[in-house]
């Protein structure tokens, strides 16, 4: 059976919406923390985890019907999951597919961890990140984040 | 100098703008500006944390240089009280005055004031962030009195985490090639986005917990003061800042041309008596922030002058009727 056949059977085709693919296996759940999906939203989310992948061993897939990302999820999705692709579905066929791309910066959709950043001083500005080769670092305190990135996203 | 002239972190600053402002100060000293070499000029002091030595060193500076300063005064009568921004707050100082000194206890302080403002923009110390006038300064001292800049051995000592002087210094150290060995406890080593940097740039850097590792190899020892208030208990505090205190007899194993520095204020890391030695550079060193200060104020202003005399031509150009 192929890798297409194999999701065809676990995850069903969705009319319109989102499918990330090709997220680490076990990442599922940050993907879904990024988007801000937790249970508690009406949005019609399906989850594959540790799917066998050719290029990743094994992979995580979330298909979200009726929504596309923005740019700003994506870039944020890219530090987390930076092999996934993003398929735009409309009328049940990919419209767009591309992969993610990890951006030299995100800008306020993450906030800084440092209590004694400007940014968390209630001043006019929007927090700004230099993306690392493993991680983020504020371009305003220069405080380098590298574990637990969805704690910190404010999209 | 950094974009737009700020001088908001030593990392952007270059070895030849380093080697500028030193030349300048140097020049200064052996022969002092015109006491109206930039008068009329005002330099608006933003202080939202106390300090004495770098607010005086700023008036002074400006002042010998025939500006004057404007001081918004202590943060608990100014508008910071009211619940204004630091945005507006420099923009509106920026309306009064040619540049800005700022102090502010949160880190990225003036990396984000900047952005709101044209005028230059000095950073005086942002929480534990950067100092790069200090830096500047200190460069000075090592450079008049230890042989150079190139290839020095310099031990910095004290806390390294939270010293927003020694993040500062070993920027520029790197840009000289330095040979830097960090002496701290564990606690107070220096924060990960600071070893980065100095990793990317291929610095030398070693960290040690005891001086004794390294002393006889160093031509300067910075010290830094290990401040109480980092620590939850005051017998913890006394412990390490013990460990860390130098005197006249740990000096003995110095070499005879180490000099000591210390950005102050000092509390009890530095014995009294270690100032009578031939090792103790720290007041001189806290002089020079006026010569040091006064070139890179007339760098900056110089800047600014020429600005403003493109954009008069540029005016006179568009008005013109040839």
């Amino acid at each position: 059976m192929s890798e297409r056949d194999d999701h065809e059977l676990r995850i069903s085709k969705i009319q319109d919406g989102t499918v990330i693919d090709h997220i680490a296996g076990g990442h599922a759940p940050d993907v879904l923390a990024i988007l801000g999906i937790d249970g508690s939203t009406d949005e019609v989310v399906s989850v594959g985890m540790n799917v066998p992948s050719d290029r990743l061993g094994h992979k995580d897939v979330v298909k979200i019907e009726g929504r596309e990302l923005s740019q700003d999820e994506v870039d944020v999705i890219s530090l987390i999951a930076p092999a996934a692709s993003i398929n735009i579905i409309r009328e049940y066929g990919v419209a767009e597919k591309h992969r993610v791309e990890r951006p030299a910066v995100v800008e306020g959709v993450l906030s800084c961890p440092n209590h004694d950043c400007i940014t968390t001083d209630g001043e006019p500005v929007t927090s700004r990140f230099e993306v690392l080769d493993d991680g983020v670092r504020c371009a305003y305190c220069e405080t380098i984040l590298r574990e637990n990135l969805t704690e910190h996203i404010s999209v | 100098m950094d974009d737009r002239d700020h001088v908001i972190t030593a990392k952007n600053l270059s070895r030849a703008d380093i080697e500028t402002v030193l030349d300048r100060a140097a020049a200064i000293e052996r022969d002092p500006p015109d006491r109206d070499r930039h008068a009329g000029r005002l330099l608006g002091l933003c202080f939202f944390e106390p300090s004495t030595r770098t607010r005086m060193s700023f008036e002074a500076a400006i002042k010998r240089l025939g500006g004057d300063a404007l001081d918004m005064g202590p943060v608990d009568s100014s508008s910071a009280t009211k619940g204004e921004s630091l945005a507006d707050t420099v923009r509106v100082i920026e309306g009064y005055a040619d540049a800005l000194v700022l102090r502010h206890p949160s880190e990225g302080a003036a990396t984000m004031a900047s952005e709101f403002v044209d005028v230059p923009l000095l950073n005086a110390g942002d929480g534990a962030g950067q100092h790069p006038t200090q830096t500047l300064l200190d460069l000075y001292t090592m450079r008049e009195n230890a042989g150079g800049l190139a290839d020095l051995t310099v031990g910095i000592m004290g806390d390294l985490k939270y010293g927003r002087t020694v993040h500062s210094l070993a920027y520029a150290l790197t840009k000289f090639d330095a040979s830097q060995h960090f002496v701290s406890p564990e606690s107070l080593r220096l924060p990960r986005s600071v070893r980065y940097d100095l990793h990317e740039a291929g610095a030398q850097v070693r960290e040690h917990d005891d001086l004794d590792e390294v002393l006889s190899e160093l031509d300067v020892l910075y010290v830094t003061r290990i401040q109480r208030e980092r620590f939850p208990d005051e017998n913890e505090y006394r412990a390490v800042a013990g460990e860390y205190r130098i005197d006249a007899e740990t000096l003995e194993r110095a070499r005879d041309e180490c000099i000591v520095m210390h950005p102050l204020p000092r509390v009890d890391e530095i014995a009294p008596a270690v100032d009578a030695t031939e090792h103790a550079h720290y007041f001189e060193q806290a002089h020079n922030g006026v010569p040091v200060r006064m070139a890179l104020l007339d760098l900056l202003l110089d800047d600014t002058d020429g600005e403003e005399a493109a954009d008069a031509t540029d005016d006179s150009a568009n008005g013109g009727s040839r």
